[in-house]
């Protein structure tokens, strides 16, 4: 479905990304996971067409994406921090987003778990931070989008909402939807991710399923095993696994070796 | 419906109930009603309304649209990251901004026109003045909206809206006023006219003067403008050239739109 081939970006002098080279596996959650600065949300709005790479293209279905952006019906987008206009209602932002993608099938099932029927009068610029967290999750979920992209998506949530928005992405993943995560909360992740793709100073240092990062590491769980990928990160890049990688995932650079 | 229509929808509803945008309709409403209250009549109220329009309508555009437009940058990328071009996604916004801003101004100082018809304002200063006020609105938002869009510091954004409205308001003066002292022994009616036509506020001034025959109040770009021009050519002009200064930045500021990186 969506693929990165030779990604490169940089700001002024910053190189942002390096030769990202990434395939998201369909049906798969792929947690996307680096430090700080390392260009996850560079990468996942490239994916969106937000940001336009310096070289490289956004394959969709194996096609360069459209420059009009059609294929962004495919995808719902949940970006890291919510804002809308202050006096706008969440009615009206709801009414908005739905007039955008007219004739979608809706699945309004976030905004009944979040409680959002309450709030649909308020002006969106008096709620708090995590019930436009809500409103952001519920309006990503909304037109059953084949891929999801989410950027930290349970940052600023309550436990009992992060917990519904979980579970809302393992059903998403279960009706075969492919869903991308950035988080920094590893074990959150853990619970959720088919596939890891581990970014780092823009280069992309690992992708792959969990199963083989924990054998490449030797590590039990993700957690150690993402931070044994930070300490050899730091000395260089990691060495290509025996163990290969699933064919719809890639290591950046392996063709060539191959 | 279209994508330009809902953009700009959400625009109006949400600027419609902004306080500092009612703030605006209501201080031109009380400034222009307290200049018939103290015994005005129509044509010395659109000339004491027209200084406050040409200090207050770009400097409230360029300082609320620069604001607005960064206030609106996380929503701009939840809609960028719906299916629609950024062409359509610019327009709306800009129009959502521009509409409101000049909606606010034509209606706070309308109103008093309007309960006071038996003043006698002058259909012709009145379009003119309104005329200019809209067009000042349109041009530095878009302003606004282009400074915004290049700067990602905020502080340095506004700051730079600071600036163009001094520049194009006080400065301004005093530059005409130094490049004529200066070069006193050399003709000067072209540079002066190219001064005029370079500078929105100059061409709104003297837009609302032609039509209110008082000479002594043009200044010199004004004076020399009519006596190049006449009346009815220079109106023509003023017109066309303020339009052009709505059409250059709205432009500049949509190339901007669909060129940048969010």
């Amino acid at each position: 479905m969506i693929a990165l081939a030779g990604i490169r970006k940089r700001f002024g002098a910053l190189q942002v990304l390096t030769d990202i080279s990434l395939a998201v596996r369909p049906g798969a959650v792929t947690a996307l996971v680096g430090p700080n600065a390392s260009g996850k949300t560079t990468l996942l709005k490239i994916v969106l067409g937000l940001t336009r790479p310096d070289a490289g293209a956004l394959l969709v279905n194996g096609e360069p994406a459209d420059a009009a952006g059609d294929y962004r019906r495919a995808l719902g987008y949940m970006p890291q921090a919510a804002r809308f206009p202050d006096n706008l209602r969440v009615r009206d932002v709801l009414a908005l987003v739905s007039a955008l993608r007219p004739g979608t099938a809706r699945d309004e099932e976030l905004i009944g778990a979040f409680a959002l029927q309450r709030e649909m009068d308020k002006p969106v610029g008096t709620l708090s931070g995590g019930t436009r967290q809500k409103l952001n999750a519920a309006i990503a979920f909304l037109f059953r989008p084949a891929l999801l992209i989410l950027d930290e998506p349970t940052a600023g949530l309550d436990p009992v909402a992060s917990g519904v928005l979980k579970e809302k992405i393992r059903r998403a993943r279960a009706e075969g939807r492919t869903v991308v995560v950035s988080s920094h909360i590893l074990a959150e992740l853990e619970e959720l991710a088919d596939d890891v793709a581990f970014l780092c100073d823009g280069s992309l240092r690992f992708a792959g399923t969990v199963a083989a990062l924990l054998a490449r590491t030797g590590e039990t769980r993700l957690e150690p095993a993402i931070a044994a990928l930070m300490r050899s990160a730091r000395g260089g890049a990691l060495a290509p696994a025996a163990d290969a990688p699933p064919a719809a995932v890639w290591l950046p650079g392996e063709p060539e070796a191959a | 419906m279209n994508i330009v229509l809902l953009v700009l929808e959400a625009g109006l509803r949400d600027l419609s109930r902004n306080r500092w945008i009612a703030a605006y309709a209501a201080s031109f409403f009380l400034v222009a009603e307290g200049l018939f209250w103290f015994g005005g009549t129509g044509p010395q109220v659109v000339l004491s309304l027209l200084n406050v329009v040409l200090l207050v309508v770009p400097l409230v555009a360029l300082v609320f649209g620069s604001m607005h437009v960064y206030a609106s940058r996380e929503f701009v990328e939840l809609l960028l990251a719906q299916p629609v071009r950024r062409g359509q996604l610019f327009a709306g916004l800009y129009l959502g901004l521009a509409l409101p801003l000049a909606g606010a101004f034509a209606v706070g100082a309308g109103i008093p026109f309007v309960l006071n018809l038996r003043a006698g304002a002058g259909a012709a200063a009145l379009a003119a003045l309104f005329t200019a006020g809209v067009a000042l609105s349109l041009a530095f938002a878009a302003l606004a909206t282009w400074i915004a869009l290049r700067t990602d510091d905020r502080l340095k954004g506004v700051g730079l809206a600071l600036g163009a409205w001094l520049l194009t308001t006080v400065v301004y003066d005093g530059l005409v006023l130094a490049a004529s002292a200066a070069f006193a022994d050399w003709p000067l009616e072209r540079p002066l006219l190219a001064m005029m036509v370079a500078n929105p506020v100059d061409l709104a001034r003297v837009l609302v003067l032609t039509r209110l025959d008082v000479p002594a109040l043009m200044g010199y770009t004004g004076a020399l403008f009519r006596h190049t021009f006449g009346s009815a050519i220079g109106t023509g002009i003023a017109v066309a050239a303020l339009a052009a200064w709505c059409a250059v930045p709205i432009s500049l500021a949509a190339r901007r739109f669909r060129t940048r990186d969010f």
